[in-house]
């Protein structure tokens, strides 16, 4: 079982409390936990990668494993502990302030 | 009359005020969808429960929020997970989903519009800064989004289809950006001519569609902007606000970058009205409910400081058209006062007598009564308001 943290802002408008488990048969990619999280809350497309070209959203980034995977391909094969649910998988909001 | 229900965005959520019909005790519910920008919230002429929220946010893009009950339980249209699959298996979702329209079809689709630099740019989409729900039909709503374009949703908010025309128009090439963005900001419909609208965007100008949307004409003769190459262009002006009263469509007001302008025959020319006000910049314009010749705007000290003359927040009212404004400024801040009011953030009741509402970049939100005569903060220490409308409920 894949786990999958969202940050805040989406976690309420998915009425998400707490971590996301998504069910992956096969390969574990950036871009198949996005399509899992998308259809099973649909309300969360557009929010993270364009509806059309499914591109990241510029200020969206992806931690796996201590690692910045935010500019690998969304297709690479994530590291095994995202694969067995041993680690999340984080969805972060970039930071920004003042 | 019953009740008044004033719909607050806020740069950090939507707030719903309520009062019964004599308007002096107010109830502050929100904030609703908590630290998103909120655009627009602006309910349905046909049904006032339904309300529709333009929520952005520079990190998760767009959602269009609906709630048909008033404000108390809202949805993302169309994103129920038991809405049927598209082709690729994947459920509908996209209430969100605003793609300009590139087809052979419909409108003269373009790809680009002229950016900061001169350079043309491709036209990306931004947010939706303007919601305005059609005068007939509860399912039908208009948005106004950056990078400027008019879409339309006929089912309720689930699904969004640009009117290509209008961005297709032989100006677009050679519109830009405003400070804020190239942004549709006001949409206004003619409530005698389902085929008529106006809107404007900055930094463009005026237009006018007497087709239902399909195609439209520049209507900014008359407008001089000192701060273009060619102050009287057909387009490049950053049109700041139009609004009309319902019962006269042909005539429209407009605030300016700088000055207050009006025509009689519905955009086709404009004259200045500006008259003796302390500044003529500024972003809102309102009609009174009942008087149309009564008008509201919000003096600010020029474009490089958005802020009231004096520091004092003063309303100017005209009881003819323009030209002769009062300063109403009973019940508010008279020395020290650095906010400034936005576009979308005025708006009235249809009470008797007119009320008149305005919210600030400072938080409050203020309330009259009385035709602007005397004013009162419904509450102070909201995040920076960017839009109010008003329902008057029965």
């Amino acid at each position: 079982m894949i786990r999958v943290v969202l940050p805040l802002h989406l976690r309420t408008l998915s009425k998400v409390d707490g971590e996301v488990q998504l069910d992956i048969g096969g390969l574990v990619t950036t871009n198949t936990i996005l399509d899992a999280l998308e259809a099973r809350y649909p309300m969360l497309r557009g929010t993270i990668r364009d509806h059309e070209t499914r591109a990241r959203r510029p200020r969206v980034r992806f931690f796996a494993v201590e690692e910045d995977v935010t500019h690998d391909s969304p297709d690479a094969r994530l590291p095994e502990a995202i694969a067995t649910g041993a680690a999340p998988f984080l969805i972060i909001g970039a930071i920004a302030g003042g | 009359m019953t009740a008044i229900r004033v719909l607050v965005g806020t740069r950090k959520g939507a707030f719903i005020l309520t009062s019964d019909a004599k308007r002096r005790k107010w109830s502050v519910e929100g904030p609703h969808f908590a630290g998103w920008e909120i655009y627009h919230v602006a309910g349905s002429p046909v049904n006032p429960d339904r309300i529709f929220a333009s929520q952005t946010s520079s990190w998760f893009g767009q959602i269009i929020q609906r709630s048909d009950d008033g404000g108390k339980n809202w949805i993302q249209p169309g994103s129920d997970a038991s809405v049927p699959s598209d082709n690729a298996g994947m459920p509908q979702g996209e209430s969100n989903k605003f793609v300009y329209d590139t087809s052979d079809d419909t409108g003269k689709p373009l790809t680009t519009h002229q950016w900061y630099d001169g350079t043309q740019h491709p036209w990306e989409f931004e947010r939706v800064w303007h919601l305005e729900p059609s005068l007939s039909d509860p399912d039908t709503v208009y948005a106004g989004v950056e990078d400027a374009a008019l879409f339309r949703s006929t089912d309720g908010g689930v699904t969004w289809h640009e009117l290509a025309g209008l961005r297709g128009h032989v100006s677009g090439p050679s519109w830009q950006p405003g400070a804020g963005g190239l942004c549709l900001h006001t949409i206004v419909m003619d409530p005698e001519n389902e085929d008529r609208m106006f809107v404007a965007i900055s930094a463009a100008g005026a237009f006018r569609t007497d087709d239902g949307g399909f195609t439209w004409k520049p209507i900014n003769c008359g407008l001089v902007s000192e701060y273009i190459p060619e102050p009287t262009a057909e387009v490049g002006h950053c049109v700041h606000r139009i609004a009309i009263h319902p019962t006269r469509p042909h005539v429209l007001f407009m605030q300016k970058h700088w000055d207050v302008m009006r025509s009689d025959d519905a955009g086709e020319t404009w004259h200045e009205v500006s008259g003796n006000l302390p500044s003529d910049f500024g972003f809102p314009v309102a009609v009174h409910a009942h008087e149309p010749e009564t008008i509201y705007v919000v003096p600010i000290e020029s474009d490089s400081l958005h802020y009231p003359p004096d520091a004092k927040l003063r309303v100017y009212r005209s009881r003819n058209g323009g030209n002769e404004w009062e300063a109403l400024t009973e019940g508010l801040p008279q020395e020290h006062c650095y906010v400034n009011v936005l576009r979308d953030a005025m708006a009235v009741d249809t009470a008797d007598p007119c009320g008149i509402y305005f919210g600030t970049t400072g938080g409050q939100v203020y309330a009259s009564a009385n035709e602007g005569d005397s004013w009162a903060p419904i509450v102070r220490d909201l995040p920076a308001v960017l839009s109010v409308e008003v329902q008057t409920l029965s």
